[in-house]
């Protein structure tokens, strides 16, 4: 199933039997099988093999199903998307964009694994992330770069890297990549997810950090435990008076334009087209507030 | 004339109305054993030299039955030391009959292959020891009991102990014993209390000898006959179960979350309600979540029952719950609570799950949160053999409190490592299915169709729930169909119900 919301992108190691085998339980928006990093080069045959089998035989809900393939620049890539794509994955994520040329040739192999399955032209969404400073650069273009793009992904650790520096707790260091990242994906039209926050035992900062980007306007993030999934629904989740305002808004909304009118006003303020777009985001994310515990 | 007495009375029997009446014949004359004291003598003491003296003036013979506690578990040091003496002293044919053994137990093979050891009587048996029986090592079949029964039982007379030997980690020269002080420090002494009650003749061992009086005590000087000090009666690093850190598994932590839904939706969790919480990961997170949940009800236990953990100290502490009634500390945080906190109350075996005294503490219990090896469709639950048949496990309190509660929750993952733990025949009932309310698992929640009201309270409050076959069928797709135990025709185990009858028997596993 295509997501609607993606607050949460649960990582799952592409060759680890025992969480492949039910990684929806937990809840999150979307499953990345991982066939990049955490896969080592002399398993990944088995773990495309793997993620294959247990795309084609078990049931993930209403999950999203997405695949992390090895880079273009690897002898891997071809073979992950021609499995992946016959299997019936929903996304493919891009390690390492760092142009749209990059993202024309992803396309350009999907395209033709999705011929080769019998896959309608178009139906496999693509996914990049973004991990260097020259992919920060290019966000915008590698976002508008094919209608099939469904996200962009801010991936931390080797864009820190390459700016010489480390992450710190506050992540000033990601602030301009973030910032970047978010508008480059709005204005592309599409979501922008956040980076994985790696100190899996530190609840408080994880919290901060869900809060801080949810502000700048992320659409989600990439978790890499599934206890981090409740959190980041918890503060994704509107607040009930949140909630109870924006359907009065849509109410009001629906009775003006069932008089003809563009414009109306709720509590004596004006309610125009971003309000309304803003209601109904809110609406949305109150559509699935439960927490992993009900699959 | 009548008899003159030793203080020269005329006693004219004999007396109406007290008609076997015997004239006095000295303050000592029945009590030759302790004379006139004299303060230059010292105190008067009940401590021997040595476990060797202390067999031998407690009257032990062969064929007679021994009794011990479970309360040092894997880091028990008694069991082993007093069989190795009692074997040394050439006695045979015993009947051992402990609260609890576990796999620090398995020396006890040799002796029961040399016949020291003729019969076991216990809660729970693992590693060497629970491997060997399973393969025959014994003529007469092992008999579980579960806490309840085995309180029961020995109040009864179905369990006569002849001498218990009971490791404790502190008591004064005249036998006045606890659990929460000491090196060897374990808390709750409830499963020994009920042997010292009811054995002929009690020794205590310990590595932890106080001035008199080491008051309150646990156990009292009235019923205690020697004292032996050794080194050490318990690995202090393996007393504490180890479980009491919160668990970050993400498959535990789920189900935890379930549980607490659950409760919630049930109606359990309102002022005053009780529970009891198991060791095991998914119990011990759900007791923090349910921690968390019962601040945002402002809702306050009026007590927790059974193992008692740092968790439920803390709630006890931040006054969420009013008392602990404890008859086995899980922690070192829980043994020092029941040192300093004045509703932490220690409690023995046969208040905490005996049925049919006057009433259990596990009849008050409004919710358990179980554990389980299998659960099978007809929501009877195996906590004592693995998929092998093998004996691995102990009845511990699940079916007393099963029994008691008011709801009763199992949880297991679906599916650990490549075994089913829903199936549709588990290998050994101990718990039945008739006292199961609630299975949660990490692929779904099922409700015994018995209890249609929780059904329809689990709807209202917006859980879903599967019917127990799906899980059952879900399980299986995942591990295929295991090939069946087999087993020989020989009975090795008698599994007990907490009344005294036989649940089921555990057959040898085939070699």
């Amino acid at each position: 199933m295509i997501a609607k919301l993606r607050r949460t992108m649960l990582f799952v190691p592409g060759n680890n039997p025992a969480m492949v085998k039910d990684a929806h339980i937990y809840g999150s928006d979307s499953i990345i099988f991982d066939l990049e990093d955490s896969v080592s080069p002399s398993e990944k045959d088995a773990a495309r093999l793997l993620v294959r089998c247990a795309l084609e035989a078990l049931d993930y809900g209403t999950a999203e199903r997405v695949v992390r393939i090895n880079g273009l620049d690897t002898p891997w890539v071809e073979e992950d998307i021609r499995a992946m794509v016959a299997a019936g994955i929903e996304v493919v994520r891009l390690p390492k964009t760092e142009n749209a040329a990059d993202i024309h040739r992803l396309e350009r192999m999907v395209a033709e694994a999705e011929r080769e399955s019998g896959r309608p032209d178009g139906s496999v969404l693509l996914m990049a992330a973004i991990e260097s400073p020259l992919g920060v650069i290019n966000a915008y273009p590698i976002a508008a770069a094919s209608p099939r793009m469904a996200a962009i992904a801010l991936s931390a650790e080797d864009y820190v890297t390459s700016l010489k520096t480390s992450r710190s707790r506050e992540g000033v260091e990601l602030a301009e990549a973030r910032g970047r990242i978010v508008i480059a994906a709005k204005a592309a039209g599409i979501m922008a997810i956040d980076t994985v926050f790696t100190d899996v035992a530190d609840d408080e900062g994880f919290a901060r950090e869900v809060a801080l980007i949810k502000q700048m306007g992320f659409d989600g993030k990439s978790v890499i435990n599934p206890n981090q999934i409740p959190p980041v629904h918890a503060i994704y989740a509107p607040k009930q008076e949140e909630v109870q305002k924006a359907r009065r808004i849509l109410e009001a909304a629906k009775e003006a334009e069932a008089r003809g009118s563009g414009v109306t006003a709720l509590d004596g303020k004006m309610i125009d087209k971003p309000i309304i777009e803003r209601a109904q985001r809110v609406l949305e994310l109150a559509g699935r507030p439960e927490g992993p515990w009900h699959p | 004339m009548a008899p003159m007495n030793s203080v020269n009375r005329e006693i004219p029997l004999p007396l109406r109305g007290l008609e076997g009446a015997q004239p006095f014949g000295g303050a000592w004359a029945r009590h030759a054993a302790q004379p006139r004291k004299l303060l230059s003598a010292g105190r008067p003491t009940k401590v021997l030299g040595s476990l060797e003296e202390a067999i031998r003036k407690s009257g032990l013979e062969s064929g007679m039955t021994i009794s011990f506690h479970h309360h040092f578990r894997e880091g028990d040091q008694v069991v082993n030391l007093v069989m190795e003496a009692i074997a040394q002293a050439g006695l045979r044919d015993l009947t051992l009959a402990a609260s609890s053994l576990t796999s620090i137990h398995a020396p006890l093979v040799e002796l029961c292959r040399k016949g020291v050891i003729k019969r076991i009587f216990t809660s729970g048996l693992r590693g060497e020891l629970a491997e060997a029986i399973s393969h025959g090592l014994m003529d007469l079949p092992v008999v579980i009991h579960s806490h309840g029964g085995r309180a029961r039982a020995l109040l009864e007379g179905g369990i006569e102990p002849d001498v218990a030997f009971l490791g404790v980690p502190s008591c004064d020269c005249y036998g006045n014993a606890r659990g929460w002080t000491g090196r060897s420090a374990c808390g709750s002494l409830g499963y020994a209390m009920v042997d010292a009650r009811v054995a002929r003749t009690v020794v205590l061992l310990t590595d932890g000898l106080e001035e008199y009086p080491a008051a309150p005590a646990s156990i009292s000087q009235v019923l205690v006959d020697w004292i032996v000090p050794v080194d050490s009666v318990g690995d202090p690093k393996r007393i504490s179960m180890g479980a009491t850190r919160m668990t970050r598994d993400p498959r535990e932590l789920l189900i935890a979350r379930r549980v607490v839904d659950a409760m919630d939706a049930a109606g359990v969790i309102r002022d005053g309600f009780s529970f009891q919480m198991g060791s095991g990961g998914a119990s011990l997170a759900a007791v923090s979540f349910l921690r968390q949940r019962m601040m945002e009800r402002k809702a306050r236990a009026s007590f927790a029952l059974g193992g008692i953990t740092s968790q439920t100290v803390r709630m006890l502490e931040e006054g969420l719950v009013g008392a602990l009634f404890d008859v086995q500390s899980f922690d070192m945080e829980a043994a020092r609570s029941l040192g300093v906190n004045a509703n932490h109350f220690e409690v023995d075996a046969s208040f905490y799950a005996t049925p049919d005294t006057g009433g259990p503490a596990v009849n008050l219990l409004d919710a358990v949160i179980l554990s389980a090896l299998e659960i099978d469709t007809d929501f009877n639950v195996n906590v004592i053999t693995g998929s092998d048949g093998v004996i691995r496990g102990a009845s511990g309190g699940h079916c007393d409190t099963a029994a008691g509660s008011a709801l009763t929750i199992v949880v297991a993952p679906l599916v650990r490592a490549r075994t089913a733990s829903i199936v549709p025949r588990v290998d050994t009932v101990v718990t039945p299915g008739e006292t199961v309310d609630l299975i949660v698992t990490d692929r779904g929640t099922a409700v015994n169709p018995r209890r249609a009201d929780l059904k329809d309270a689990l709807a209202q409050g917006g859980i879903p729930t599967v019917e127990i076959e799906d899980l059952a069928a879900l399980a299986e797709g995942i591990t295929g169909k295991p090939q069946p135990v087999e087993h020989t025709e020989r009975v090795v185990g008698i599994v007990e119900y907490r009344d005294g009858t036989v649940i089921d028997v555990i057959r040898q596993v085939k070699d």
